[in-house]
Order: C-alpha cells, then sequence, then structure tokens
C-alpha cells in the first residue's frame, strides 16, 4: 500500500518537475543554511571551549589591589604588596590544590645567532598544575631551583621555535640579559588565550631567579599576581572567601578598610565567554530555522495548489475507493518527499558549505552528527506540519463535488 | 430467492439553496435484481444525475431507505462508503476520467491499490482486464494517446477490475460518436448477458435505453415509467419528452 502510494506519489511530483523542485529548493536552502550556522556557531564555540581548557581549570587570580600612597591613589596592581610568603599560606587552605605566584617581566633571549624577546614568567614548579600544562620535552624545575634560584628555564613553544628552530633546545644554554640559563624543557602547545595572546610565547624560571636576578623587586619577595587553584568548581566559592579572608589577615587590614588585593574568579569569567559563544550559536541557527519555516510554508504552498489543481482526480479516486485518509495519505507523502530530499540536498549543501567556508576564511567550524540529525527532523517535521493541511483538505472534499470539479 | 442489488424505498432528495429546499427526488421506490441491465431515462433536470450519485453512493439521500447488496448505505461512514464504492461498484463515466499521467494498465489497477493488492497482482488483473476491453496491447499507452472510444473501454476495464456486483454507467456515450457508441454498447451488453453483470446506466438516448432489458423513466424528480425496454415505448417516450 506504501509502495504504491509512493510511486504514484512520485509519478505527481515527476509530472510536475520545476514545480517540485522549485518548492525543494526552499528546504535545500533552509536545511543547508542551518547546517551552516550551526556548523559555525559551533566552531566559535569550541575554539572557545579550548582556549578555556587551556587556561586551566577551577582557576582564582589574585592580584596586588589599590594603594594609596600620601594621597594619591594607585591603581591595581601598581604597587605589588603579594609575596611568596602569602602564596605559601594559601596552600595550607581547604580545598586549594596548587598556588602559583608569578612575577612576569620582559626580556630579550639569545641562542647562537637568534635572538627574541618575550614575556618571563618567574613562578613556582605548581604554575605547571594550575595551569594543566604539561612539558613536551624534558623536565620541570624543582622547589631546589626555588630555593637556591638556579638560572634555568621552560620555554613556550614559540619561544623554542624562534630561537633553536628544528633543534633540540633542552640541556642547551640560552642567555638572558648577559646571563647564562639552562633550558631544562619545552611546555606543550596551548595556542590562542580568550583574548588571542599566543599563550606559548612566554617563559618560565623559578621566582626567586625572576626576583633576585632578572628583573629584581623593590620589595623583597613580593610577586605582582598568584594564581590559586581550587580542588573542584563546587569548592570556588569557599575558596575565594578563605582566600579573602586569609590575605586580610595577612596584610592586617583593618575592619571595614579596603583590601589591597583583588581576588578575581577567571573560570566565572571564561563561562561567561562560553555562554557568550553558546548564546551566539543559538542565535545563527535561530535565524537559520527562519529560512527553514518560510521553506515550510513554500511546500504548504504548492501543495494547496496542488490540491486545488488535482481536485477532479481525488474525484476519481474517491469514486474508485478511496478512503480520506489514501488521499491523506498520498498528499503528505508528497509533501515529505519533497522535504526530505530537498533536507537531503540541503545536508550536502550545508555541510559542503561549512568546509568552503572554514578553507576559505580559516574559520574553524564544527559540523556534528547531532545537528545534521537534528536538521532532518526538524524538515521532516515541517514537511508533515505544512503538508497536513492541504493534504487533510483533499481528503475531506465530497467525492460529488471533487467529480464535478472542472 | 437471491437478494436484489438495490433496493430503494421511498427516497427523497432535497438541496438547500438561498431560495429554500429544493426537492430533486421525490418518493423513488426501485428494485434492481442480479443480472438486469437498467436504463435511466429523463430530460435534464429530471433528477437521473443525482440518482445516479446516490446509487453510486457518491451523495447520500434526505430521507428514505437504500439498500445496495442488502447493506444500509444511509447508516454508513465516509471510509465505509469508499469500500462499498471500490468492492460493489463499478463507475463508468461519460468524460471517462482516466488519470492522464498514468499508463492504460496503471489507470485499471488504481482501485485495486486501495484494496491493498499486490503491484505484481494489480499489474496481472488490469491486463487480464484491458484484455477483455480487446486494448491488451496498448497498456502501456497513456489516455491520450488512444481514442475516446477506446478511453471509455479502458474506462470499463477499471470498473470491472474489482469484480463489481453492479456497474453504473452515467451517460457512457455521451461524448462518442455512433458507430463507437454502438461498439461501447454491444461490450455492456455483453458483460451483461455473458458475465451476469448488473448495469444499471443513465442516457437520455432511445436507441441506447434500447440496449437495456428494463427501462426506468424519471420526470421532474419522480418515476413515470418502470418496466420493459420496448421500441415502440422508447420511441414513444422518446417523442414525448
Amino acid at each position: 500500500m506504501i509502495g504504491a502510494m509512493l510511486s504514484e506519489a512520485w509519478m505527481a511530483m515527476w509530472a510536475n518537475r520545476l514545480r517540485t523542485i522549485l518548492t525543494m529548493l526552499g528546504m535545500v536552502i533552509g536545511v543547508g543554511a542551518v547546517i551552516l550556522m550551526l556548523a559555525v556557531g559551533q566552531g566559535a564555540q569550541q575554539q572557545v571551549q579550548a582556549s578555556i581548557a587551556s587556561m586551566g581549570s577551577n582557576l582564582f587570580i589574585i592580584l596586588s589591589g589599590s594603594t594609596t600612597s600620601g594621597g594619591v591613589r594607585m591603581g591595581g596592581g601598581a604597587i605589588p604588596t603579594l609575596t611568596v610568603a602569602d602564596a605559601q599560606s594559601m596552600e595550607e587552605l581547604h580545598s586549594v590544590a596548587a598556588v602559583a605566584p608569578s612575577s612576569p617581566g620582559t626580556a630579550q633571549l639569545v641562542y647562537g645567532p637568534n635572538n627574541w624577546s618575550t614575556q618571563i614568567i618567574g613562578t613556582t614548579p605548581s604554575y605547571l598544575q594550575v595551569r594543566d600544562w604539561r612539558l613536551a620535552a624534558g623536565s620541570p624545575f624543582t622547589d631546589s631551583d626555588i630555593r637556591s634560584a638556579t638560572r634555568v628555564a621552560l620555554l613556550g613553544q614559540t619561544v623554542a621555535q624562534n630561537l633553536f628552530n628544528d633543534e633540540d633546545p633542552v640541556n642547551k644554554t640560552i642567555r638572558i640579559k648577559n646571563s647564562p640559563y639552562v633550558v631544562l624543557g619545552v611546555l606543550a602547545a596551548k595556542g590562542q588565550s580568550l583574548d588571542g595572546r599566543d599563550q606559548d610565547d612566554t617563559v618560565l624560571v623559578p621566582v626567586t631567579t625572576a626576583q633576585r636576578k632578572l628583573f629584581g623587586t623593590q620589595f623583597a619577595g613580593t610577586v605582582r599576581f598568584i594564581m590559586a587553584q581550587a580542588e573542584s568548581a563546587e569548592a570556588m566559592p569557599g575558596v575565594e572567601k578563605s582566600i579573602n579572608e586569609l590575605l586580610r589577615q595577612r596584610h592586617r587590614i583593618r575592619e571595614g578598610a579596603d583590601n589591597d588585593f583583588s581576588v578575581r574568579n577567571l573560570t566565572a569569567m571564561a563561562n561567561t565567554a562560553a555562554e557568550t559563544a553558546k548564546v551566539m550559536s543559538l542565535m545563527l541557527g535561530a535565524i537559520a530555522s527562519i529560512s527553514l519555516l518560510v521553506g515550510g510554508i513554500g511546500i504548504m504552498n504548492i501543495m494547496l495548489v496542488s490540491v486545488t489543481e488535482r481536485t477532479r482526480e481525488i474525484g476519481i479516486r474517491m469514486a474508485i475507493g478511496a478512503r480520506g485518509k489514501d488521499i491523506l495519505l498520498q498528499f503528505l507523502l508528497e509533501a515529505i518527499i519533497i522535504s526530505v530530499i530537498g533536507c537531503l540536498i540541503g545536508v550536502l549543501l550545508g555541510v559542503g558549505g561549512a568546509y568552503a567556508v572554514s578553507s576559505t576564511t580559516g574559520m574553524a567550524v564544527v559540523v556534528t552528527l547531532n545537528s545534521i540529525i537534528t536538521a532532518f527532523v526538524v524538515a521532516a517535521a515541517v514537511g508533515i506540519f505544512f503538508g497536513w493541511y492541504p493534504a487533510r483538505k483533499a481528503s475531506m472534499l465530497r467525492p460529488i463535488d471533487a467529480l464535478r470539479f472542472q | 430467492m437471491t437478494d436484489p442489488v438495490i433496493r430503494i424505498e421511498q427516497l427523497y432528495k432535497e438541496y438547500l439553496t438561498d431560495a429554500g429546499t429544493v426537492p430533486v427526488l421525490r418518493d423513488l421506490t426501485v428494485t434492481v435484481m442480479p443480472g438486469e441491465f437498467v436504463a435511466i431515462m429523463g430530460p435534464s433536470g429530471s433528477g437521473k444525475s443525482t440518482f445516479m450519485n446516490i446509487l453510486g453512493c457518491l451523495d447520500v439521500s434526505t430521507s428514505g431507505n437504500y439498500f445496495l447488496n442488502g447493506r444500509d448505505v444511509r447508516h454508513q461512514s465516509r471510509d465505509e462508503l469508499a469500500r462499498l464504492r471500490n468492492e460493489v461498484i463499478g463507475f463508468v463515466f461519460q468524460g471517462f476520467n482516466l488519470l492522464p499521467r498514468a499508463n492504460l494498465e496503471d489507470n485499471v489497477a488504481l482501485p485495486l491499490i486501495y484494496r491493498g493488492i499486490s503491484r505484481s497482482e494489480r499489474l496481472l488483473q488490469a491486463n487480464v482486464m484491458l484484455e477483455k476491453v480487446g486494448l491488451g496491447k496498448y497498456h502501456r499507452s497513456r489516455p491520450n494517446q488512444i481514442s475516446g472510444g477506446q478511453q471509455q473501454r479502458v474506462a470499463i476495464a477499471r470498473a470491472l477490475v474489482n469484480q463489481p456486483k453492479l456497474l453504473l454507467a452515467d451517460e457512457p456515450t455521451g461524448n462518442l460518436d455512433m458507430r463507437t457508441s454502438k461498439e461501447i454498447m454491444a461490450l455492456f451488453s455483453e458483460l451483461n448477458q455473458r458475465d451476469g453483470i448488473t448495469i444499471v446506466l443513465i442516457t437520455h438516448e432511445a436507441d441506447i435505453a434500447a440496449y437495456a432489458n428494463r427501462l426506468v423513466r424519471l420526470a421532474d424528480g419522480r418515476i413515470i415509467y418502470d418496466g420493459p425496454v420496448e421500441h415502440a415505448a422508447a420511441e414513444h417516450l422518446e417523442s414525448t419528452s
């Protein structure tokens, strides 16, 4: 029965080839647009998520805050108030996984004929844990390097590339500010950060080396910022509170006075960015869905014309024994065939378009099976939904009226 | 005693118009037994087309009883009526009413689709019927490639493919010339006499009605004559109408 209905529907569509193709085009464009837009949106989302993952998870950054000195107010970070000792005592707090004091600066690196200017971060071995950063080669520096402020360095991928080209940097000696440093290892590639900086363009040295030998500090033992990692996302509010309490106590800040530091929840900020990307992806999908809707209305339009045009045929079919539901099924099948074939072509076009966009603009696109299935199901639903009314109209015709129709 | 194919008792049909109800059929009582060949005649507006539509379960009466093959038609759902049309009745129309897109065998096989019969079986039966009306070799042609008389033969094949109890023909020769009309009527006679198919035929031509063995004459919605067809009688009625 269905087989016969299918071939009947096919025959009717074949008889009106041009019209069928034009109707299909509406679905093709709709589905193609949905898939393309979802691919672009999800690509952007994935890029943001990759950046977030590269940042490290459950992360706080503690910056030295504003200070007032002789009536002159200084902005955040202007005067270093945080110390390595602050970081060490934070490690003791409940639910804190790791703490890394950081003292950044910029310097010129030299190796043989090559030189490169980059950001150098003085920090502790826990920095690698906090940032969830692995080594591509070599080994990290240790606590004993911190204690004795040895001249050792870990190179980011970009730095290693620029100084060593294809040479293996491990155990080679580079010069920073004319002092020799042994390269202990090379960091794994991390790519861009959320704000678009190259995270691999960096060098890590022991925090004590940075403070005493490389940059020197106004106040002994101070660092610019401390990164702290909570054990879990759930523990973050509690950790934030206890860091605040600890630092106020250590810095002897009186009740009611402003903090001389600030604690920022990096993960919350990252989640906001991820949320934004998700909303953008949804918006793109929603806009594309409108074209799918328009395609559906196109199907309904054509099916209504088709029902009117074929009223007499409907009458003949009813006279020789077609029931209302047979007629309904016949017209519904036509609508579904149009939308399903349109959808298939749309999927091909959408996927092809997505790869074309990614290869011409370099934009990240992600075509997921999920988005294809979604587009497919929606298209079939649109076909049924918009095919239903005309098909029902046809099935409700009185045979006598349909037969008399000229 | 065998059951009648058609039993109609005190059947009325009225149409609702803006001017009020217009009676079209009044107090019709007719019984058609299996194997009969009945011609229904009447001038335009006599209600014969409305009568035909009611007989064919395409329309329902306002009051009165209609038993088709023993089934009470007035109390059937739309789907049940469709089933009756499919299984009990074969239609032949004045305008042939073939599907122009489909070839002849598909046209003839069409009623079988709604019985859920497989494609191979459908085509087999369709070709048997096409053979029977003498068009076997044209089974792949389309309706617009053959003559009017041939199209009507295809329509008859389609009407017969479900082995109906009753063949209803609404002015089947109205669009045909004299010679083709005679051929079509000869085919009807043969189906009636050789295969015993009950035929009810509407016409306004006396020489077409003459092929039947019983004549029912309608005028102004009433039966004014119901009896054997005789040449003289037919001619007499023709001249008075």
